[in-house]
């Protein structure tokens, strides 16, 4: 999968979570960026975007994550295993 | 809405909260209004999401209270102003084997081991009696899930040093509390949890990072499961079954095979699996759940495969049998018609998915059990919630008999050309008095369970109900109904607040079995004879409308009451004036003392 097919399906997910269609990421985007982007948010955010992509997160890779960009390679990361 | 009928895909639940939450506030606009607390040990914000939408689903609005992270003792025990303005209705204590210190190690013997497991217990226990006494609600309190490791192996289990050990020997003093207290409610968490896959659900890094009991995944079951036993405390279960014969009750279609070619019974693999659908079948009906048949067959034929063959349901274990070739959808109408119930009480099962298809959507709010192979059948409906048991009476045991007997005396109608003549032939006698003890938890049961005969559809918890009937300010009546073909059981209620010399009716309601009775007028003349014992003159009641039970709107008038105003709403107030001059209005069924 493509980096950008990557951002495509995490931007579906943003869309879902927080009910806008017109939401758009890129990879400098953080939580205080978008509004209702909280700390209990985050946790769903994180484990929606793993059972979409089917792959597990570490302890190590979540507590890293600065930016949407951290969190794409992350996932870039797990699909090229 | 069919999302959140199980089995649903909890990612899409998780991810389209949102979304689906502004749908179903769209979709309806009558809900039943609760408070719940939840009073929780670990980080569970999604569960309250998800459960949320699955009362949604089910017409209740949830407001709530979420208790301060992991001070779900003090928050019960300790003085709460909070908590207490907040006043709920259901407690919902969210534990899990997280909280549970494993610190029992092999140096201790039985006693010391006995004692600690006593210790944990009496700390549950105390929050239980405190929210008992203060808030007098509902408590669901979540037993205990298996560990993520087992140090002991196998005998983890068995030995009283494992850590499993102790958390079952303390889920078993759980279960002792909920088998002697009526209002508390075990949520099977272990259960849960070994369904979704212990595996998936322990998670040390979320447990880590932010005190989440387990994977963010399984928190839709957790709710779902929490959802059914509130949603059946409040009425909202399922009532009964329509179900299809060909490929569904039995293998193979009767009018083609015959009784001989059918699969039903122990001689083929084939036919066990329906003969175990059948054997499920049977046990449900023990819990009050009507079933009957809808089938594209001749009458004759159906009845021949259902009684000759060896099935174990017969047609005595069927309250009603549509066999004919009317489209099914009608049949269910039909059914709903005769049997009094909502069409939305039914639950629909057949191996079509077109007959299915076309059910769902010429039938509103039906219950489909979306499968068709006859090994899925049974799991599907397990799992479906649609007959969650909360409170069990003995009325619930033979009730199929009880629809039965109401369509014998449909059938008697037909031998009287005059309406009265029948009703003095049916030789009826009624019980009426205040609310005893020992029908608490049935009076609870039907306030709760009644929409259509209902004027205020006020509900009302056992709690609720212990306290009206112990209170001398209030008039209760509750009334049986016998005839010569049987007991109906109680089947109406009645609660009045005295105020001075006025009682204000805040609930009347009667069960649909027995309607164009004059139940009801016996009702009414009883709450008056009532009220002239209590040196009460006026009656005040209220019509408040709602979807379901446009059928009372005008009864008020029918008794004789004054409308005093009506709001855009369709709401209505009544009086009943000067009742030393009321004159007994039934005269069809005897009052026994």
């Amino acid at each position: 999968m493509s980096r950008e097919e990557v951002i495509a399906k995490v931007t579906n997910v943003f869309r879902d979570i927080f009910d806008d269609n017109n939401l758009t990421i890129n990879d400098k985007t953080t939580a205080n960026d978008i509004e209702g982007w909280d700390s209990l948010t985050h946790i769903t955010l994180i484990s929606t975007i793993a059972e979409e992509f089917g792959i597990n997160f570490d302890m190590s890779d979540v507590v890293k994550f600065e930016n949407v960009g951290d969190m794409i390679d992350s996932i870039m990361g797990k699909l090229c295993k | 809405m069919k999302e959140l009928e199980h089995p649903y895909k909890s990612e899409y639940v998780i991810s389209k909260k949102k979304q689906i939450k502004r749908l179903l506030l769209e979709e309806k606009n009558n809900f039943t209004n609760i408070k719940i607390a939840i009073l929780a040990g670990s980080t569970v914000n999604e569960v309250k999401d998800c459960l949320d939408l699955f009362l949604l689903n089910n017409g209740i609005k949830a407001d709530f209270y979420m208790s301060e992270y992991n001070r779900f003792y003090e928050d019960a025990v300790f003085e709460n102003s909070e908590l207490e303005e907040f006043a709920p209705d259901i407690v919902y204590i969210f534990t899990s084997f997280r909280n549970i210190s494993n610190d029992v190690d092999m140096s201790m013997n039985e006693e010391e081991i006995n004692h600690r497991l006593i210790l944990e217990y009496d700390k549950y226990k105390n929050i239980w009696q405190n929210i008992s006494d203060k808030y007098k609600s509902i408590i669901i309190q979540n037993n205990f899930e298996y560990p993520n490791f087992r140090i002991l192996g196998n005998k983890d289990i068995s030995d009283s040093h494992g850590f499993s050990n102790y958390l079952m020997r303390l889920n078993e003093k759980f279960y002792e509390y909920a088998r002697n207290n009526s209002n508390f409610y075990i949520c099977d968490l272990n259960y849960i949890a070994a369904n979704f896959g212990l595996n998936k659900w322990h998670s040390e890094k979320l447990y880590a990072l932010y005190k989440i009991p387990c994977d963010v995944m399984a928190m839709p079951d957790i709710a779902f499961n929490v959802a059914n036993i509130i949603k059946s405390i409040y009425g909202k279960n399922k009532k009964a079954l329509a179900l299809d014969l060909d490929n569904t009750l039995w293998g193979g279609v009767i009018s083609e095979d015959g009784i001989d070619g059918i699969k039903i019974g122990p001689e083929t693999a084939e036919g066990e699996i329906y003969l175990s659908f059948q054997k499920y079948l049977k046990k449900i009906k023990d819990l009050g759940i009507i079933l009957n048949v809808v089938s594209k067959n001749d009458e004759s034929v159906a009845l021949n495969g259902i009684d000759n063959t060896d099935g174990v349901l017969k047609q005595d274990d069927f309250v009603s049998i549509k066999a004919n070739w009317d489209t099914k959808a009608d049949n269910i109408n039909a059914l709903s018609k005769e049997l009094n119930l909502g069409a939305d009480s039914f639950v629909f099962v057949d191996d079509n998915p077109m007959e299915r298809d076309i059910v769902a959507k010429n039938v509103n709010g039906v219950g489909i059990i979306d499968e068709s192979l006859p090994e899925r059948y049974i799991n599907a409906i397990d799992k479906s919630g649609y007959f969650e048991i909360t409170n069990f009476v003995k009325e619930d045991l033979d009730k199929s008999k009880k629809y039965k007997e109401n369509i014998n005396r449909e059938k008697e109608i037909s031998k009287f050309v005059d309406y009265k003549d029948y009703l003095m032939s049916l030789d009826m006698k009624a019980i009426v008095k205040p609310f005893e003890s020992k029908y608490y938890e049935r009076v609870s049961q039907l306030s709760n369970k009644s929409n259509q005969f209902n004027l205020t559809t006020k509900r009302y918890t056992i709690e609720n109900i212990k306290s009206i009937a112990e209170n001398d300010e209030y008039i209760t009546l509750y009334g049986k109904l016998l005839d010569k073909f049987g007991d109906n059981g109680i089947v109406s209620l009645a609660i009045g607040k005295i105020n001075d010399d006025e009682l204000d009716l805040e609930l009347f309601l009667m069960s649909c079995r027995v309607l164009k009775r004059d139940m009801e007028y016996l009702m009414l003349d009883e709450i008056v004879n009532a009220c002239k014992k209590r040196n009460i003159n006026r009656i005040v009641a209220r019509y408040l409308k709602t979807e379901k039970n446009a059928m009372v709107k005008n009864l008020l008038s029918d008794f004789g009451f004054d409308k005093l105003n009506e709001n855009e709403n369709g709401d209505s107030e009544w009086e009943l004036k000067d009742l030393v001059n009321y004159k007994a209005k039934c005269k069809c069924i005897k009052v026994e003392s």
